[in-house]
């Protein structure tokens, strides 16, 4: 066995009585792949966070090549040759890629030396296939871009050891495989990785040896990812058996919303083009499609936040006058966003106003303007006791709740007042598989109410498994909707290309 | 070593005792600055108590001089709550004052006259804060910058009056005629200042505080302020709650001036606010943007002003001092604030 590159020995973390690691030991070899696996809330994070330095631990060492060090904050990570790639990107966005690149690397005389950077990227680049033009600003990279941008960023500072805090989370499909390229490239030439994830498919097809963590501590090493099942690893994880829900059959009613001829302007993302779809009582639709086809925009205009240029919009035979949120509200709209923490959530206020928000003005919480205190906590207090939500209580700030947690609030907020249509984007994005699960079986009890749902997603195998249809998104028109009996997910892959137009126009 | 560490709570004894740390910390600070004008710290500060808080004289004075900062503290406190960067209380202060002098020089009878005097110099403050939060919702202008310079406009315009047109013409000098006897201010104790004014100050802290903690538009302003985001998903109209923020906030602050020309000075001069609106920032922070808070951050203020001058007539310290503490303040608030969001946490130094 070769020497480890890291290692780390009896890590202990509290914060006030939750110990978030306890006793954890892990070591990353050179040229290996290290998956740390854990469900939200394990550890993962807090983890990394000590050995990049933002944490000081309770108990514990690291060793950089079989040497202790300390590492007080990020330069002393760097300096003893860490670098992370955190979940939210740290990069100026009206800067060049190189500037961003050189940023804080200014020699002791203050100049800066451009012409040595742009040869040390060029080298980079063509070491590990990661490639990005120079010149452009950061605002105008796709978020895989930025990506590469902050890996590259890492290797530029001399990062022998890099950690990606769930990389994979905001990428598309086709830039996942993208990554894994130039990740495995980077691991051939004998650098270490550490790869955090819970997509246990990604895991398996990527790392060499995993380790997994539950309530701060190591319950589970796995040595040959590749040959271990992902039910062996979630159970790790989870600690029990993790059954898919089932889905009852049904047979759907009236159309609840109806999408015709709907095209739009002056959207940040991909317009619509005449798009027309719709969706049954008791039935779910699922939206497929490579990032940025104009998902973005038909959420928007169906979630009243983007009126649209021409075409209509009828909610249970109702035709939608203005597109505002409460319009659609009050015409038995339920919405969830795909972004929670910045469109779904107050972070800085205390979680019921989040859960009572966009229904403040109703008479459920308020009259002739005075705000019902009683009401609003009671309804706050009923729905974190229905849906599970883990939390100190109502006041506490939202922004302190897991993701998984928060998902369900917003799906609480939505459902506790009987949608008769339900429209939802990346629902499980980010979640761990118990969080996950558990939003797919209020959809589908919500499908056996006689809900109709849209779920526009980029997780395939969810849509293939909630949905009745799926309808793919391209380029800003709906290539094409088939029964999720007749899809498989390379015949959608064909259809999110562009290519093979099948399937009846919905 | 020591290092700063993301807090992932905040207690909520907090909210109380970072005022007190901050100011506890501004009286250490500025007791060196007394110390170098060669004063005693404890006599100088004995001096300052005694005369803003000693007897009961001394409270109204300091209850005076807090009225006018309880409403522009109110002002700014309200404006922050929905991140709408009001720094111009001062200009509607003064707008307020102006428009007030103008009905109360009015003959009619003295309450309609009061009742009026409110709610021109309330409209008239609230006109001139709908100035930035307008220029902020359509042209995205900063408003920051807008409402601070915005002072400026309306102070030089206060000056064109009042040496120009609206000069007194039995006085001579630069000042507004005063108003009629019958709009003064009834004086609540005999023999001191204390107008109706101060009381109806005291009533309206309550009051913004309901408004905030208790009514839609209040929920509305706290989650504007904290995400407009998820505010506009949630089906709130943003543009709309920003200038309703700005109206109510230039009220708060006409009112502040309303009451100096009502019952303090009963006409306009140059110097009518010696930065009341300026001083309800540093309120408004030490209050942490809370209504209730904004009562004993203005007396803290106001006692500082009044403790100030008898310190300066003492022991020769000059009052100046008072505005140093004001300042310091306000830094020691802000960097007491940072303490909600992190804490110290020790380092052992090894390897």
């Amino acid at each position: 066995m070769s020497a480890s590159l890291i290692e780390m020995r009896g890590i202990t973390k509290s914060f006030g009585a939750v110990k978030a690691n306890e006793g954890v030991d892990l070591s990353v070899a050179p040229g290996e792949i290290l998956g740390l696996l854990g469900e939200n809330g394990a550890g993962k994070t807090t983890l990394m966070n000590v050995l990049f330095g933002a944490y000081a631990p309770d108990a514990g060492e690291i060793l950089v090549e079989g040497r202790p060090v300390a590492i007080h904050n990020s330069a002393d990570a760097l300096a003893a040759g860490i670098g992370m790639v955190h979940q939210h990107f740290h990069l100026a966005p009206r800067l060049t890629v190189l500037e961003n690149l050189l940023i804080g690397i200014a020699g002791k005389s203050g100049r800066i030396d451009r012409a040595r950077g742009l040869a040390r990227l060029t080298e980079i680049s063509r070491q590990y296939g990661l490639s990005l033009d120079p010149n452009l600003p950061v605002s105008a990279l796709s978020v895989g871009e930025q990506q590469r941008l902050e890996i590259i960023k890492a290797l530029f500072r001399g990062a022998k050891l890099l950690i990606l805090d769930e990389p994979t989370a905001v990428l598309a499909p086709s830039e996942v495989d993208g990554l894994f390229a130039a990740l495995r490239s980077m691991a051939a030439q004998g650098l270490g990785i550490i790869f955090i994830s819970h997509k246990l498919n990604e895991v398996r097809a990527l790392t060499h040896r995993c380790v997994v963590l539950r309530h701060g501590k190591v319950a589970g090493r796995v040595d040959h990812p590749a040959g271990t099942t992902s039910a062996e690893m979630a159970t790790l994880m989870c600690g029990h058996e993790i059954v898919p829900p089932v889905k009852e059959a049904s047979t759907p009613g009236a159309s609840v919303l109806t999408l015709d001829g709907i095209s739009t302007s002056g959207h940040a993302g991909t317009p619509l083009r005449d798009v027309s779809l719709f969706v049954r009582a008791g039935e779910i639709l699922g939206i497929a499609g490579v990032s940025g086809n104009g998902q973005r925009a038909l959420a928007d205009v169906i979630s009243g936040m983007l009126p649209p240029r021409s075409g209509t919009m009828t909610i249970a035979g109702k035709k939608v006058a203005q597109f505002s949120p409460r319009e659609l509200q009050a015409l038995g709209l339920g919405r969830i966003p795909e972004d929670r923490m910045t469109t779904g959530l107050v972070t800085n206020l205390p979680l019921v106003d989040s859960m009572v928000l966009p229904r403040i003005g109703t008479e459920a919480f308020s009259r002739k303007g005075l705000l019902n205190p009683a009401a609003i906590r009671a309804f706050a207090e009923a729905q974190i006791e229905a849906y599970d939500i883990r939390c100190p209580g109502p006041m506490v700030r939202a922004g302190a709740l897991s993701g998984g947690n928060l998902q369900k609030a917003l799906l609480a907020r939505e459902l506790a007042f009987d949608p008769k249509v339900l429209i939802v984007s990346q629902p499980t994005r980010g979640l761990d598989i118990g969080a996950a699960r558990f939003i797919h079986e209020k959809f589908l009890a919500m499908r056996a109410k006689g809900c109709g749902i849209i779920v526009i997603g980029e997780d395939l195998e969810e849509l293939l498994m909630l949905s009745d249809r799926i309808a793919v998104m391209y380029e800003g028109r709906i290539a094409g909707t088939l029964p999720s009996a007749d899809a498989t997910v390379a015949r959608l892959g064909l259809m999110m290309t562009g290519a093979g137009h099948t399937g009846e126009a919905a | 070593m020591f290092r700063l560490e993301a807090r992932t709570s905040t207690p909520a004894w907090f909210n109380l005792a970072l005022p007190l740390i901050a100011i506890a910390v501004t009286l250490v600070l500025c007791s060196g600055l007394i110390a170098v004008a060669g004063a005693g710290v404890v006599e100088a500060y004995g001096v300052m108590l005694s005369a803003s808080l000693g007897d009961s004289y001394a409270i109204t004075e300091t209850l005076v001089r807090a009225a006018p900062m309880i409403f522009t503290g109110l002002a700014v406190a309200i404006a922050f709550r929905a991140k709408f960067w009001n720094i111009g209380a001062e200009g509607q202060l003064l707008a307020g004052a102006v428009a007030s002098c103008f009905v109360g020089a009015i003959p009619m009878p003295g309450y309609l006259a009061m009742l009026l005097m409110a709610l021109v110099g309330a409209a008239a403050g609230a006109l001139v804060a709908l100035v930035p939060a307008t220029l902020r919702v359509k042209f995205k202008v900063d408003d920051v910058v807008s409402s601070l310079l915005l002072n400026s406009v309306i102070y030089y315009a206060l000056m064109a009056l009042i040496e120009g047109p609206w000069k007194d013409t039995f006085s001579g000098y630069p000042i507004s005629p005063p108003i009629e006897d019958s709009a003064n201010f009834p004086v609540l104790i005999e023999g001191t200042r204390l107008h109706l004014g101060v009381v109806v100050a005291l009533i309206a802290a309550p009051l913004c505080w309901f408004l905030i903690a208790r009514t839609t538009l209040g929920f509305r302003i706290r989650v504007t302020g904290e995400n407009p985001e998820a505010a506009r998903y949630g089906g709130i109209n943003v543009q709309r709650v920003l200038i309703s923020t700005a109206l109510l906030s230039g009220a708060l602050a006409g009112l502040a001036g309303v009451g100096e020309v009502g019952g303090v000075h009963f006409q306009v001069m140059s110097d009518i606010s010696p930065g009341y609106g300026y001083s309800g920032i540093v309120v408004a922070m030490l209050a942490r943007l809370n209504p209730l808070g904004v009562v004993p951050a203005a007396i803290f203020l106001a006692a500082v002003m009044t403790g100030a001058e008898a310190m300066s007539r003492a022991t020769g310290v000059p009052a100046f001092l008072s505005d140093v503490i004001q300042g310091t303040a306000l830094l020691a608030m802000l960097v007491a604030l940072l303490f909600t969001a992190y804490r110290i946490r020790r380092v052992r130094a090894s390897a």
